[in-house]
């Protein structure tokens, strides 16, 4: 792997830039690995990456449909942050935001980690009191997160309309190292940084069966041909559904589409995150100038990666509702992917009733930014056999049990 | 220089000048030109910045694909960033100026980006920035944003309105070119309500500007007979300056209008049965060194200048093609007047009638020769000529103002695209058209989209009429309309010999060369970027895109999709199909965000629910608050009070007197029907069918999860129907969740059910007093006998009719009256007056909220999260033991949900009286989990200062709660703990005796 650097561009610039190696891997696959990880996407290689780095397992192969990153980690807002109210979500997305602090210098890519801040605006009596229990379990939790009053929010992000009149800010909670990364530079980095360690990436290559010998998983079949296999871990995001199915269980997830937009560029108008949850709307601005938009999802199941225009509507009404100088903007560019959501919107990190199958999903509208946490966790759970205390309360037997870790705090209603 | 010729002009009306300033320069224009057309006439060839490397730029093309000239547009409320000059009405007065340029258009130091532009090849911010790691965030990433961006935003709210407005067609054509114009008549000959719309200012697009003549006479005639005869039609609508954005999921349709007069845009939102893609081509750049340079423009944008606005590029214009098209363009310059000093054809056959005729005019035509670098300072001042099939040795360099290049034409697939249709390639043409075999479907498998005319890839004139003809009549022909048969009009105009592939100007062009071949002229990619991209792996279409940002500005690609696809295919040894296209997403061209929020803004964002009484309130010192869609009071504030003394003084003279309280936003669901009761018993935790008319009862609702998520009291009304009040915030979510049931699995059960919230005024009457005041307005016996608690009765109450409810949510003596709403603000007025007797006094939801708190009474959403059960509230005993099911009753058997050490409801009292436990405080018992968290054991859910006790008081749930009645713990506050006791939840009455009053 040639290390980059300023030195290295100047280097290989003097040399007409001929001289770049291949970044993105793309092997032919092999008769047997030891690990199989399915899906390319930022989940899947985090897991291969953590899987080599921490576990020294880099029998690995990871297999991609289409093109690696090309799922929802190439279509989300690509919004980091961890100021979650559940212990057993702060620990995991807590750990995913540290991760992703130091992840550039880590995989010698950059991702543009950058943490201007996440402000989620409190716009009811009920929001802000929800806000302040968050920021007071943000605090046990080794969170640094905090209550604001309207005047900070209006400091923090000069844009902001806090008067209202429909919805006027009371307070909000700011996370100043949450922030936002380059989605496509997360995956693409794994991956380079997984080839480098001998793990195999296949593109272009759906798995189409699983097979199984006395209750246990031995390969898959593929699009490039049958693949062996002791263990498989499945990270499909949006269709999970269908490998479970083809490994033989059933997972409580639906799937719906979920939409983003941008704006044409321009120059710096915010410099941080502001999430406002009442109106249901989210705005950040790319570092190429966009400002970066997304909204709720689609309220019926469906694998289209589009999406019905009266969301687009909505948000885009609340957002310039809520930042006034945005409604001479215009939208350039609309998307939609495909997220998989459980019943208490969180996700799943499991040993499934399949010996030697795991999986990873039910990340919903939200899995950006748990990329490096979620890897960590879930190559920790295919090494050892078993979840450590990151996926541990993530596992599919908490529905049986009931024990649901729920974050719909925002959308519980009041009198 | 570019000028405005003596004569000509299709579109401009040379009586009406229009004045307008430039960067502050004052010009002029006419009326009928674009703002492109008038910056050129005015030589203004310099409009832009590029994005990355800053380098100057001229317009390249007259419609929305342009990618450079972007500027921005008018001052304060109403200036615009990024509005492209191309597809600008000029407008008399009009402030214009560029962007992405410092300090000025002409001497912008970002210049030096270009300079430096091998250092920053595709992707090179993804391989440096990297340390110190603090950096990024504090100087790389500011510079990076400084530099990047185009336009700045405006600087303060929207002065300008915007519209919907919604259209329903059977048939819609998309592009009033001659091939929609033909389609739009055929659908509506066949009796179909047809809608037209054409993003341009004039009907019938090319066909008049390229010589086609439709039987036998110029094509402007027949335009103009068509668009007559169209307009005469009931049934057809015709929206020029509208352009049709996208095509959403279902086949839903939007448009984008610039307005004349009103709103500043609309936005139009279609349904129809039918779509006719007319949509049109989009002509390609040529790649060759410099191609970016301003001057450089597309052939077919020359020509549109030239004969619509009567603007010369230059004295000289060289023409550089591969098909013949592009010689339009050099004829119609030589008929302006103007010198083509050279057609340079990369095909090494040239013939055809159209090289012929240029030919006979003396426009010398050079085969197989193609152009090594555009040459000049800041714009075109020569080209400097080659051969196509060598390495780019110049032969000569021909001096000119100007370069009319074209690489062909791409049909406008978008609208196509965009429905799910798609794209076959053709070979022989060299383009991406749709694939007839597969079209966009509809929900019963059936096309909805038929691309017409060049959109479809017929690129010929004369055929593009009679391809417009056949889809209007197969759009008909499929929603069962009767389409004309016989012969319809014919177009012609001269045979063109096929187009050549040049992917690569000149064909061997060294990496020297091909470092400054741009593909994407505002993200400035050139085709070594691509082919650098493709060598590091970003081979497949979509990393390609996103490592070079090739086709990703505003124009969304429009210019430069094909080219990058050539680069790739090349590099990868395959063949332009194999490697695809990237997905074509709504919108077609950017949509101003005003304008898809439409007219919700300000009041009319969500419009505010408020109840009959609201005006009283809003005049009696209401301190409002949000709840769900609804404002209500939180307290009333008097002069010279603070909020938390209004609060105060409400809940004393409540209790120890009289208070009256606004309870209209409460849902009241009404649920009737043979099966009524068999379904409220299975919608709410406790039994409820079992209750007489005439009585009333509290229930809980629970999801399939066993939690908590509405309360309320159920009123039967008669055998068949019961009356369910639900959370004010709650009312609709249970409404549509009643129905989700029905409709989903019960749908055999006969219930129906009304959401009469807003039907009715609802007024608590509190305290001590309630029933004096009640017994004097008349009407009803509302003694303890006539109407026990938890009984309703209804009559007429001071000659309104009336449902008065006796039950309570303050632990007070305490009637809810419902009224019509039309009734509410006469009784509340009727009970002011006869209240006054007994201080009556109004109070609000913060009062309300720590009545209820005081009595130990839960609030969903403050006791509840969605992860707390009755069980937890200690609700036991309104949670059925002997139903065979309720929602939630299976989910609440599980192990988590009975689990000894869960979070219960109790009361805190703080070890201080003074000090009040913080909201959303958490308790912890000081160990810490093997994840660094320290443990909690419980957390505060209400928390008050009291004015009844005078003291702080709380409600929380805590590990094994009721268990630990009395015992001290700690809450985590800041550094420090605020200890508390834990104390038996209800502070107040806990006999409940003063409800019996």
């Amino acid at each position: 792997m040639t290390r980059y650097s300023a030195f290295a561009i100047v280097r290989e610039a003097l040399r007409g830039n001929a001289g770049w190696p291949r970044a993105l891997p793309d092997a032919a696959p092999r008769q047997r690995y030891r690990v199989i990880v399915v899906g390319a996407g930022g989940h899947g290689l985090a897991t291969a990456y953590y899987l080599a780095r921490n576990h020294g397992i880099a029998d690995v192969a990871v297999l991609e449909k289409g093109w690696l990153g090309g799922g929802n980690t190439g279509r989300n807002t690509t919004i980091i942050r961890s100021n979650y109210l559940r212990d057993p979500s702060a620990a995991v997305y807590e750990k995913s935001r540290s991760l992703y602090e130091t992840l550039s210098q880590e995989i010698n890519f950059n991702v543009m980690f950058s943490p201007r801040g996440v402000l989620m605006l409190a716009q009811t009596h009920h929001e802000a009191r929800a806000f302040q229990r968050t920021a007071r379990a943000n605090a046990l939790q080794g969170i640094k997160t905090e209550y604001v009053a309207p005047f900070r929010a209006q400091e923090l992000c000069p844009i902001l309309n806090v008067r209202g009149p429909r919805y006027p800010v009371l307070g909000g909670l700011w996370q100043p190292r949450g922030g936002t990364a380059r989605h496509d530079a997360v995956a693409w980095g794994y991956a380079r940084a997984c080839a480098a360690m001998g793990v195999d990436i296949v593109q272009n290559c759906a798995v189409t069966g699983i097979r199984r010998a006395g209750g246990k998983v031995v390969g898959v079949d593929t699009a490039k041909g049958p693949i062996d296999c002791d263990k498989l871990c499945i990270v499909v995001a949006g269709h999970s559904g269908q490998l479970a199915e083809m490994a033989g269980f059933r997972l409580p997830v639906e799937s719906v589409a979920l939409q983003a937009l941008v704006s044409e560029p321009v120059k710096p108008l915010m410099d941080i995150v502001v999430m406002a949850n009442t109106v249901h709307g989210y705005l950040s601005q790319s570092d190429k100038g966009e400002m970066v938009i997304g909204g709720g999802a689609d309220g019926f199941n469906n694998f289209t990666q589009r999406g019905s225009f009266h969301h687009i509507e909505e948000t885009v009404r609340a957002l310039c509702e809520t930042f006034p100088v945005i409604s001479r903007l215009k939208m350039l560019r609309q998307w939609g992917g495909v997220v998989d959501m459980t019943g208490d919107r969180s996700p799943i990190i499991s040993k499934t009733p399949v010996e030697g199958v795991f999986i990873n999903c039910g990340w919903g509208t939200g899995g950006f930014k748990a990329i490096p946490g979620s890897g960590w966790a879930t190559a920790e759970m295919v090494a050892n056999g078993a979840p450590g205390h990151l996926a541990g309360p993530f596992g599919l037997d908490r529905f049986r049990e009931g024990r649901m870790i729920d974050e719909s705090v925002a959308a519980a209603v009041a009198h | 220089m570019s000028t405005r010729l003596a004569t000509g002009g299709t579109r401009i009306d040379r009586s009406q000048r229009l004045g307008f300033t430039w960067d502050g320069q004052p010009l002029q224009g006419f009326a009928g030109d674009t703002l492109a057309s008038a910056l050129l006439a005015n030589n203004q060839v310099l409009v832009g910045r590029s994005f990355k490397y800053h380098r100057p730029r001229g317009v390249v093309a007259a419609g929305p694909e342009e990618p450079n000239a972007l500027v921005g547009l008018g001052t304060g409320g109403s200036f615009e960033p990024n509005a492209r000059a191309t597809t600008t009405a000029l407008a008399d007065g009009m402030l214009v100026a560029s962007q992405n340029a410092w300090p000025g258009l002409a001497h912008d130091v970002g210049v030096v980006n270009g300079w430096l532009s091998r250092f920053l090849r595709a992707g090179f911010y993804y391989k440096t920035f990297l340390w110190p790691r603090a950096f990024w965030k504090r100087l790389y990433e500011p510079a990076i944003r400084r530099a990047a961006g185009l336009g700045r935003a405006p600087d303060r709210a929207d002065a300008d309105r915007y519209e919907y407005l919604y259209l329903h067609a059977d048939v819609l054509v998309a592009g009033g070119g001659i091939a929609g114009l033909a389609a739009a008549r055929e659908a509506a000959q066949a009796g179909l309500r047809v809608l037209l719309i054409e993003q341009e200012a004039c009907w019938g697009g090319r066909a008049a500007t390229d010589g086609v003549t439709v039987d036998g006479k110029p094509a402007a005639d027949w335009v103009a007979g068509t668009v007559a005869e169209l307009q005469a039609m009931e049934t057809v609508t015709l929206r020029l300056r509208t352009t049709v954005t996208g095509v959403h999921d279902h086949g839903f349709v939007t448009a984008l209008e610039a307005a004349d007069a009103g709103p500043r845009q609309r936005l139009w939102r279609i349904r129809a049965r039918h779509i006719v893609a007319a949509t049109g081509a989009i002509e390609r750049p040529l790649p060759f060194a410099q191609n970016d340079r301003p001057g450089v423009m597309l052939a077919g944008a020359v020509r549109d200048y030239a004969v619509h606005y009567a603007v010369s590029p230059g004295d000289r214009t060289v023409v550089v093609t591969n098909n013949d098209d592009a010689y339009r363009t050099a004829i119609a310059l030589r008929e302006a007047g103007l010198t083509v000093p050279a057609i340079l054809d990369a095909r090494l056959r040239v013939e055809g009638a159209l090289p012929e005729r240029a030919r006979a005019m003396g426009i010398p035509i050079k085969p197989g020769h193609a152009v090594a670098g555009s040459v000049g300072r800041g714009r075109v001042e020569g080209v400097a000529v080659c051969v196509q099939a060598g390495e780019g040795a110049v032969l000569e360099t021909i001096p000119c103002e100007a370069v009319a290049m074209s690489g062909g034409w791409s049909p406008t697939v978008h609208l196509w695209s965009q429905a799910g249709g798609k794209l076959r390639w053709d070979a022989a043409q060299l383009l991406f058209r749709p694939d007839p075999a597969r079209p966009p479907i509809g929900a019963d498998g059936a096309a909805i989209v038929t691309a017409a005319g060049a959109a479809n890839g017929v690129l010929p004139a004369g055929d593009c009429l009679e391809d417009g003809v056949a889809a209007g009549r197969a759009a008909a022909k499929a929603l069962g309309a009767k389409p004309q048969t016989g012969k319809a009009a014919t177009a012609a105009a001269p045979e063109e010999a096929p187009i050549e592939a040049v992917w690569c100007m000149p064909q061997g062009a060294p990496p020297a060369l091909r470092d400054k071949i741009w593909l994407d002229f505002q993200n400035d990619v050139t085709m070594s970027d691509v082919a650098l991209a493709a060598r590091e792996g970003y081979e497949s279409v979509e990393h390609a895109k996103r490592y070079t940002t090739l086709g990703m500005a505003t124009d969304q690609g429009k210019l430069s999709n094909i080219g990058g696809l050539a680069v790739l295919a090349e590099a990868r040894g395959a063949t332009i199909p194999e490697i695809g296209t990237t997905t074509f997403r709504p919108p077609f061209t950017p949509v101003t965000l005003g304008a898809i929020g439409g007219e919700a803004r300000g009041a009319l964002f969500k419009p505010t629910r408020k109840t009959a009484m609201d005006g009283w309130h809003d005049a009696n010192g209401a301190v409002w608050e949000p709840v769900a869609d609804w404002r209500r009071p939180f307290c009333y504030r008097k002069p010279g009070e603070t909020v938390d003394q209004a609060v105060a003084r409400e809940v004393r003279n409540t209790r120890r007197n009289l208070g009256i309280l606004d309870a209209s936003t409460l849902g009241k669901i009404l649920v009737t029907g043979p099966d009524a009761g068999r379904f409220v018993d299975t919608l709410y935790t406790n039994r409820m069918s079992t209750l007489k008319p005439g009585r009333c009862r509290y229930g809980l609702m629970c999801n399939e999860n066993g939690f908590l998520f509405d309360d309320g009291v159920v009123a039967r009304i008669d055998d068949h129907s019961f009356l369910c009040h639900t959370t004010s915030g709650g009312s609709d979510h249970v409404h549509a969740w009643m129905e989700e049931w029905l409709q989903t699995e019960w749908w055999d059960w006969q219930v129906y059910t009304a959401n009469l919230t807003e039907q009715f005024a609802q007024i608590a009457v509190v305290g001590p007093q309630a029933r004096a005041v009640l017994e004097a307005l008349g009407g009803i016996d509302l003694s303890a006998d006539a109407l026990p608690f938890m009984g309703w009765t209804e009559g007429t109450l001071a000659g309104i009719p009336a449902r008065v409810f006796r039950i309570s949510f303050s632990g007070e003596l305490s009637f809810e009256i419902a009224v019509p709403a039309a009734h509410g603000q006469a009784l509340w007025d009727r009970l002011m007056a006869a209240g006054a007797a007994h201080a009556i006094a109004p109070y609000g939801t913060e009062a309300l909220h720590i009545m209820r708190a005081e009595k130990g009474f839960i609030m969903i959403g403050d006791e509840t999260d969605g992860t707390v059960t009755p069980q937890d509230l200690g609700l036991d005993w309104a949670v059925s033991k002997k139903k065979d099911d309720f929602l939630g009753k299976r989910a609440q058997a599980r192990a988590d949900l009975t689990r000894p050490d869960r979070w219960r409801l109790v009361g805190l009292q703080t070890l201080d009286p003074r000090t009040r436990l913080p909201d959303g405080a958490h308790a912890v018992d000081g160990t810490v989990l093997p994840t660094g968290i320290r443990r909690t054991i419980g957390r505060v859910t209400s928390t008050y200062m009291s004015p009844t006790l005078d003291r702080s008081i709380a409600l929380g749930l805590v590990e094994r709660g009721p268990e630990r009645i009395g015992e001290v713990i700690r809450f985590a506050d800041g550094r420090g703990h605020i200890e508390a006791r834990i104390v038996d939840p209800v502070f107040y009455d806990p006999q409940g005796e003063r409800q019996n009053g």
